[in-house]
């Protein structure tokens, strides 16, 4: 579903962090062009 | 005894400011956008007994359990003043008016003339109300500035103040540095030097509460640090410190040197284990950790509050002080053996599973614990009322359900008794988004209740730091400690 895709990241440091969903979108195949982890508090 | 060190006593103040809220951050770039938002603000404002009886308040204070707490029916907000709840009073310490916090904030302001005047009408009246406080009455200790209150417009109209208000009244204002070597310099605007000055005024509080708790004196107190979100000092030396000193000096610690230690929100964990580190060694004997309340956080969240109709829950300044010494018998211990105090090493924190791992699973299995051995873990304990109702959802339940898949990776607990695992060791968050403030170490005052009640035996508090936000590197923090039960008291218990 990702394959080829351009992927932006937003993650959130008390929930799933930006990393984490960069690796699990590069896995199916998703090209990430932003990532970032924001902090709420 | 042993050759760790115990925290005998917390002490926590909440300095309810609704009048501040316009000076928090967001509140303050909003208003400049749209300065009709200074009424709707104001018209949202909760009274003093509203934020007393709040029942997360009352939990920071400590007049009610984090448990009592998860047995009330949400939302909060809309608890009224009842039988049992009226008093502003906490085991730990106080909700304190407004009137009472702007007393406050003309004792810690040291400059001759004054950077904060009160209107000479209500000058006698707030004097009177420091005066007569049974804790904090030792804080008043100079004769502060008073103007009328066409001088205070005056010095309003001219921009180099801020007004200082009590609902409609004009109380006073606060002004930038207007001497020869602070002028120009944006560190000493009104409301930089407003943020210092509530940091060290309710940071003050909670360690007058603290001496209070544990009958000390102030020069009891051989060592302070300060470890608030706060960055004082002039163009030079933005953030270089010195708050620790200042609230020990505002507090009567003579004998006491100090320091600050900063590292986001986990500040406070980083500053409980150096002072633990310092006791251990003998250097120090009774160290006091303490934080004062951010100016810049009042009303964070204030757009969503207005947008539903409900009252500005972020508007008061919240602060803790945490007695370290070496080991008294009676005392929960504070374990910071080798290898037992969780960290994030700069090679491991870029992925949530490696600083987990090193913030929980490595320092438990250093003390021979496994997850289940902890009764209560504390991870960053923000109100949910409020981050809910901005669309951050419960941060607190979160981190449990970080615990709780980390307690599923070691094998400690299977999959499907994650929620009990959560139900077990977890709890509310009752904190007020005040960054450090509910970062593990709210509930430090509750662990050592409950440890001394026997409820229970062990807790462990998770503070988080989100350094990325210095803009300088991509990595945030982990610091996490184990507090037990002393070994002493159980040899006493038949």
């Amino acid at each position: 579903m990702l394959e080829g895709k351009k992927v932006a990241v937003f993650g959130e440091r008390d929930d799933v962090a930006g990393l984490a969903v960069r690796n699990c979108v590069e896995a199916a195949g998703a090209e990430v062009v932003y990532e970032t982890t924001s902090c709420f508090v | 005894m042993s050759d760790l060190p115990v925290i005998p006593s917390a002490a926590y103040a909440l300095l309810h400011v609704p009048d501040l809220v316009r000076y928090g951050s967001k509140p303050w770039r909003e208003i400049a956008r749209d300065p009709t938002l200074k009424t709707r603000l104001q018209s949202s404002q909760r009274s003093f007994d509203e934020a007393a009886c709040y029942p997360p308040n009352r939990t920071f204070i400590g007049a009610i359990t984090p448990p009592e707490l998860s047995q009330l029916p949400r939302p909060w907000h809309a608890v009224q003043k009842g039988p049992g709840s009226a008093d502003n009073a906490g085991l730990f310490g106080e909700v304190v008016p407004q009137d009472l916090a702007y007393a406050l904030l003309q004792q810690a302001d040291v400059l001759e003339p004054g950077l904060i005047a009160i209107s000479s009408e209500l000058q006698d009246k707030l004097s009177r109300r420091l005066a007569d406080h049974p804790v904090l009455a030792d804080l008043n200790v100079r004769t502060p500035d008073t103007l009328s209150e066409s001088r205070l417009r005056e010095r309003l109209e001219n921009g180099s103040a801020l007004p200082l208000r009590l609902g409609s009244t004009l109380a006073g204002c606060v002004q930038r540095d207007d001497r020869a070597e602070g002028a120009e310099d944006d560190n000493l605007d009104a409301r930089t030097l407003l943020e210092g000055l509530a940091a060290k005024a309710s940071a003050a509080v909670a360690l007058k509460f603290l001496l209070h708790r544990e009958k000390l004196a102030p020069d009891a107190i051989d060592f302070i640090i300060s470890c608030g979100e706060e960055a004082a000092g002039d163009r030079y030396q933005r953030g270089g410190g010195g708050l620790a000193k200042a609230i020990g000096e505002l507090c009567g610690c003579v004998n006491a040197s100090g320091f600050d230690i900063k590292n986001f929100c986990a500040a406070p964990a980083s500053a409980l284990v150096t002072a633990g580190a310092l006791v251990s060694s003998g250097i120090y004997e009774r160290i006091a950790v303490v934080a004062g309340g951010s100016l810049a956080k009042l009303g964070m969240k204030f757009e969503p509050m207005l947008a539903q109709g409900l009252p500005i829950l972020e508007d008061c300044l919240a602060a803790h002080a945490f007695l370290v010494t070496r080991d008294d018998g009676t005392s929960p211990l504070l374990h910071i053996e080798p290898g037992s105090v969780g960290l994030a090493t700069i090679g491991s924190s870029a992925s949530d599973e490696a600083v987990y791992r090193e913030l929980l699973l490595e320092p438990l299995a250093t003390l021979g614990l496994s997850l289940t051995d902890i009764d209560r873990f504390a991870p960053e304990l923000h109100n949910p009322e409020i981050m809910e109702h901005a669309g951050s959802g419960d941060v607190a339940h979160k981190n449990y359900r970080m615990i709780a898949a980390m307690a599923v990776r070691a094998g400690a607990i299977e999959k499907k008794g994650m929620e009990a695992f959560i139900e077990r060791v977890g709890m509310p968050g009752f904190a007020p988004t005040q960054g450090h403030i509910p970062s593990g170490v709210a509930y430090i005052g509750h662990a050592l209740e409950a440890i001394r009640r026997g409820e229970i035996r062990r807790a462990m508090i998770l503070s988080k730091a989100s350094l990325f936000l210095n803009r300088l590197t991509l990595l945030y923090d982990g610091v996490s400690f184990v507090l037990e039960a002393n070994r002493g008291l159980e040899s006493r218990t038949p």
